[in-house]
């Protein structure tokens, strides 16, 4: 038991030499840190550092191999979720844990013990919604809410257990900016009641707006900790992964050419039918220019994508003209055909086969290259075109003879990047480039991308990563609601300005007074 | 890597078959050699067990094409019905004539009547979507209860005292043997043939890759614009065409003549046989052998154990769970690399 | 056609549909875990022998329903492990579990062939049974009826009322999810698949010991199969399950019909034994064609495996 003067000086949370070990690698090493009441902590690192697994063992859905947890100054082990809550703990998952076929009455009432009422339950939801500014209604089914909307059900089930620490798993990639100003408010509001919150991020600005102390992890083991408002992005991104953070060259593109991909009055009802609807999109991407376009996940990027890629056709030919071609019938392999690349978002799974090989991989799209005889495979032509792949595109891997499951995120997606680049595409449309993918890699990917343009690819890239929209794109546009905002050159807009606009509010005026970032 | 279950499987089914064999009060080494040594004995015996084999091995490799691509053709006993049936009526409208067209137009006829029956899942399956597990299977029973009414009037032998069969075939309709010594007929040869191609088809064929494509990630499979009802439609009629093929060698070799036991249960056999042999045409060409081998079994212990033959489907049952138990190594494996993406 | 024919035309449409609701709603509860146990036919084989053999041996019918639940149950067991623990392919142990079943079954059943049990009761309830055509059919019915109405009952308050259904509807959606939140995903679906081979066993009990109180190999005839292809046309929901049983019901006692129509015509037996098949395949194509309905009411983690993180 502490006594009243030392709970003011215990730290809420103390984690002494984590450690956890999987079998092919070492998640977290000898992991301390320690975080006060009311205290907002960052744990900062790039992706495959180790954030989720340490954040897993905090509240019991993994347990650590090594090393000690203390609670309010107490050793204690974290048994499971339900443990977790009750000790105080609360978790907001980077991949929401809702079920969407349920309301948000269920979905809150799942994450507590006993069996509630849910008719009070309702009330109390909408209280704790309405103290904390995170408007939602609790009668709703989840799939019928936006992402942010879903965020916030994440949050309020935590909240109403009175948690004592809050872990933001990576909260913000699914926000506009506006909506990342809420919710720090939010979470500052709940640190000056005394909630600790743990906050997991690889964005630096965020963690120096609002975080009082960072820990930083590199590889699953502390690199160090700091005070991010007295540090610089450069201090703390050296911190993060070991050297300086490159940056892309982008010069201003040069003559712009011909017209690669057309889109008129687009129009697509969703095969999904928790989706997005396509009303009515007029584009334009042009030889020599990468157009970027921005919004908030479950806008109508999925559909988009799928009508672009041909792998959902649209009904009028005449609404996706690739290369003057009216294409919208057309399957991916007649629009591979056309000179179109497409790299998805999922790698596994649809732009590789996890357990087939790099080799039978590359065969996935790059067999028009000369590889069938007769409709049989030539194997040594293949083999030759994925050792290429592997060794200009910089891809780390045992060998084209390996599983494509065996690579990390970012070797593999520059792998099926390279694959798609080296089929000498005239339109190349990329989905969130650079998504889980580590920093070095991710930098290099930009590269090629900015270098493929200078060639003459017309480039069209969907991401919801707006700071990296702002770094490669040459004009940009915004989907909201499957509608598309007019398309601005990058020099005329600003991060503002398109927050806005993933709202979907671009009829409106810009924000007086917005002060543009960087 | 893979090949280590089948026989782990194997391994776990003759420990079962022993204990099964002691709970039965028989002595089990007793059983063993019952069951498993004496089919093949002597060389008529192995004759025998290739005779078994070839249905198995024709059945199993067109189910491979399909089941490497996800395509689960589980109907393949009515659509040997089927190709039997076929082969039959052509049998019987050719029964006055002689020639070799005979044999050649009851060929055909097998494989497209196999394959007309299989059309019927894989229309279904492109157009509505409907799952081709159940519509494969409803038609079995449907394919059964033709043959029933086929036998027991339209194809009935007139001078045949009312038994349900069809008439005997001449020998014009019947497979030419391989030897003078044993059973052993030309279907044996459509076997290894079936077998050779499909091992082209599926190992260096283009097509063969894109069905892999469609059972290991079907998205993958539509991002790369593989047609995914060109591949139901072959991967459902491939494995018709080659059981109604079976079911013709049936009513053309060993039986001679159309009955309602045109099928052994072949073609739910085939489909543990496809699977023991993880869908490749050699283990295809060796589970052949083997599930021949639990069927030859279960007649001899019948025969010298007092024991109903139903004890083949027994042991193939066994065969087939501990397979998908002993799959656990690769599955193990999986995870293993899942971890480290 | 007269009232007492239409009346015994209920009365068989009723006792056919009920294996049905059975055992599809023991189905639809592993389902709705994500769970896709296509061994319904064999579970279906184990509980009929089991039950008869336990029925002759005992001269009680209720013991042989015990047996053949728990015989269904055990067979689901060895599904469950497989798939579950194991992680093996879901739609290949099903077929594995079925073929398993029936031959199974068939080899157990050999010495039972030429035996016959006494036919049990039926349970007649006064005043309602009374009632002009429908009373027979609805309230002069076997025990197992009445439990099948129970059972759907039961199974709908569970699933819609309850905290334990919401959790298992939970489980069926999203068993990561589930599983974030602390419930043990793998315990539940254990749980709802042995509940779906009890009921299974339980349906094959009612045809070997109360619907033909014989033992012929072979005699559950696709029925397992059917049940499964219910659930698929009820959209996984218990009302129309029942609805859809008595549908089947009903076309399984065609020849009823037919004779009871006076019309002379001369029908095929096989034909008429034809139409359940044939009409499970039109439901499939109808209900296949409503693709949304499909997804939406579908549980979306349905025969996929789930591998907790250590």
């Amino acid at each position: 038991m502490t006594s009243a003067m030392d709970a003011d000086h215990a730290p809420r949370l103390e984690l002494h030499g984590i450690t956890k070990i999987y079998p092919s690698v070492i998640a977290n090493e000898d992991v301390s840190l320690s975080v006060k009441q009311g205290e907002i902590h960052a744990v900062l690192g790039e992706n495959g550092a180790g954030k989720s697994t340490l954040m897993k063992m905090i509240y019991g859905v993994a347990k650590p191999d090594a090393g000690e947890m203390k609670w309010e100054g107490e050793v204690v082990q974290v048994e499971n979720p339900a443990h977790a809550r009750s000790l105080g703990i609360g978790m907001v998952f980077q991949h929401f844990s809702l079920f969407e076929t349920l309301n948000v009455v269920e979905n809150v009432a799942l994450a507590l013990p006993g069996n509630p009422d849910l008719k009070q339950l309702a009330g109390q939801i909408t209280e704790v919604s309405n103290r904390y500014g995170l408007p939602v209604d609790p009668q709703r089914l989840v799939h019928a809410l936006s992402v942010g909307e879903r965020q916030r059900v994440e949050i309020i089930r935590c909240l109403l257990q009175n948690p004592k620490l809050l872990i933001m798993d990576e909260p913000t990639s699914v926000l506009t900016p506006q909506a990342v100003r809420k919710l720090f408010d939010t979470l500052r509001q709940l640190a000056e009641e005394g909630c600790s919150i743990l906050y997991i991020s690889h964005k630096l600005d965020e963690i120096q707006e609002l975080c009082h102390v960072a820990t930083v992890l590199r590889d699953g083991k502390v690199t160090g900790d700091c005070i991010p408002s007295e540090e610089t992005p450069k201090s703390m991104a050296s911190l993060m992964i070991g050297k300086e953070l490159p940056v892309p060259e982008h010069s201003a593109p040069t003559e712009l050419g011909e017209i690669r991909l057309q889109l008129s009055r687009l129009s697509k009802t969703s095969e999904d039918p928790f989706g997005t609807d396509l009303q009515d999109i007029n584009l334009e991407v042009r030889s020599g220019e990468i157009l970027g376009i921005a919004g908030v996940s479950g806008n109508g990027q999925q559909e988009l994508l799928y009508a672009l890629s041909g792998e959902e056709p649209v009904s009028d030919a005449g609404a996706i003209t690739i290369c003057g071609k009216p294409s919208g019938r057309d399957f991916p392999d007649r629009r591979r055909s056309s000179g179109m690349g497409f790299v998805p978002e999922e790698r596994l799974g649809r732009g590789a086969v996890p357990r087939m090989s790099l080799t039978e991989n590359a065969l996935l799209t790059a067999h028009r290259a000369g590889m069938l005889k007769y409709g049989m495979i030539q194997f040594d032509k293949i083999s030759a075109f994925a050792g290429k792949c592997i060794e200009d595109f910089n891809v780390k891997c045992g060998g084209s003879e390996h599983a494509a499951n065996s690579l990390s995120g970012g070797n593999l997606q520059k792998f099926i990047m390279g694959r798609e680049i080296l089929l000498i595409p005239k339109l190349l449309v990329v989905a969130q480039p650079t998504w889980g993918v580590d920093v070095g890699a991710a930098a290099f990917i930009r590269q090629e991308l900015i270098d493929l343009r200078d060639e003459g690819t017309a480039i069209l890239v969907i991401s919801e990563e707006l700071e990296e929209l702002f770094e490669i794109s040459d004009r940009i546009a915004v989907i909201a609601n499957g509608r598309l905002s007019p398309v601005k050159k990058l020099a005329d807009t600003n991060i503002d300005e398109i927050g806005v606009w993933m709202s979907g509010m671009w009829d409106q005026p810009a924000p007086v007074g917005a002060v543009a970032r960087d | 890597m893979s090949y280590a279950s089948p026989l782990i499987a194997i391994v776990l089914m003759l420990i079962g078959g022993l204990l099964l064999f002691t709970l039965l009060g028989k002595n089990p080494l007793e059983g063993f050699k019952v069951f498993f040594i004496n089919p093949v004995s002597d060389l008529y015996g192995v004759s025998e067990l290739f005779l078994k084999a070839t249905p198995l091995m024709l059945i199993a490799v067109g189910l491979a094409v399909g089941f490497r691509a996800n395509v689960w053709n589980i109907g393949a006993e009515g659509q040997l019905i089927l190709g039997g049936v076929a082969a039959s009526a052509v049998a019987l409208y050719f029964h006055e004539s002689e020639g070799a067209h005979v044999l050649i137009l009851m060929v055909i006829a097998g494989g497209i009547g196999g394959m007309l029956w299989a059309t019927i899942p894989a229309f279904l399956k492109t157009r509505f979507n409907t799952n081709e597990i159940l519509v494969s299977l409803m038609l079995v029973y449907v394919a059964q209860l033709l043959v029933s009414w086929l036998v027991h009037g339209p194809m009935m032998d007139p001078d045949g005292f009312n038994f349900p069969q069809s008439r005997m075939f001449e020998d014009s309709a019947l497979l030419p043997l391989l030897s003078d010594e044993n059973r052993l007929n030309l279907a044996f040869v459509f076997a290894i043939g079936a077998l050779l191609a499909g091992y082209i088809f599926m190992y260096r064929s283009f097509t063969g890759f894109q069905m892999q494509v469609a059972g290991y990630a079907k998205d993958a499979a539509r991002y790369a614009g593989f047609s995914a009802k060109r591949m139901i439609w072959i991967g459902l009629l491939s494995g018709g065409g080659m059981a109604g093929l079976a079911g013709m060698s049936e009513v053309a070799g060993p039986m001679g003549q159309l009955t309602e036991h045109v099928s052994n249960n072949y073609g739910f056999a085939a489909i543990i046989v496809a699977f023991v042999a993880r869908l490749n045409p050699v283990g295809i060409f060796f589970a052949s052998l083997l599930m021949a081998l639990l069927y030859l079994g279960g007649e001899q212990a019948q025969q010298y154990l007092a024991l109903p033959s139903s004890i083949s489907n027994v042991f193939q049952g066994m065969l087939l769970m501990f397979l998908l138990g002993s799959d656990v190594f690769i599955n193990y494996r999986l995870r293993w690399k899942e971890a480290t993406a | 056609m007269d009232s007492s024919i239409i009346s015994s035309i209920l009365f068989a449409t009723i006792v056919a549909g009920t294996p049905l609701i059975i055992v599809a709603l023991g189905q639809l509860i592993a389902e709705k875990s994500g769970v896709l146990n296509l061994g319904a036919e064999g579970m279906m084989a184990m509980g009929a022998i089991a039950g008869f053999a336990v029925t002759l041996h005992s001269g009680n019918p209720w013991l042989g329903v015990l047996a053949g639940m728990a015989a269904g149950a055990a067979m689901s067991l060895i599904f469950a492990v497989v798939v579950l623990t194991l992680m093996a392919n879901q739609v290949a142990s099903g077929l594995a579990l079925s073929i398993l079943g029936v031959g199974l079954s068939a080899f157990i059943g050999k010495p039972y062939e030429s035996e016959i049990l006494p036919t049990v009761g039926a349970i007649r309830i006064p005043l309602l049974a009374d009632l002009p055509i429908i009373g027979e059919p609805l309230f002069n019915q076997q025990a197992l009826v009445y439990f099948s109405w129970a059972l759907f009952a039961g199974i709908a308050w569970f699933l819609y009322r309850s905290r334990p259904g919401l959790v298992l509807r939970a489980v069926g959606e999203s068993p990561s999810s589930a599983h974030s939140i602390g419930y043990h995903a793998i315990k539940i679906r254990y749980l709802a698949t042995l509940f779906g081979g009890a009921m299974a066993g339980i349906g094959g009990a009612f045809l070997s010991v109360f619907y033909t109180p014989l033992w012929v190999e072979g005699m559950v005839s696709g029925r397992g199969w059917i049940a499964i292809a219910l659930v698929v046309f009820a959209t996984w929901r218990p009302f129309r399950v029942l609805v859809g049983a008595y549908l089947f019901g009903g076309v399984m006692v065609a020849q009823l019909f037919v004779q009871g129509s006076g019309l002379e015509i001369n029908i095929p037996s096989q034909f008429l034994s034809a139409l359940p098949y044939l009409a499970t395949i039109v439901v499939l194509v109808i209900i296949s064609r409503d693709q949304n309905t499909v997804r939406l009411n579908a549980p979306v983690s349905l025969g996929q495996p789930f591998r907790p993180e250590a």
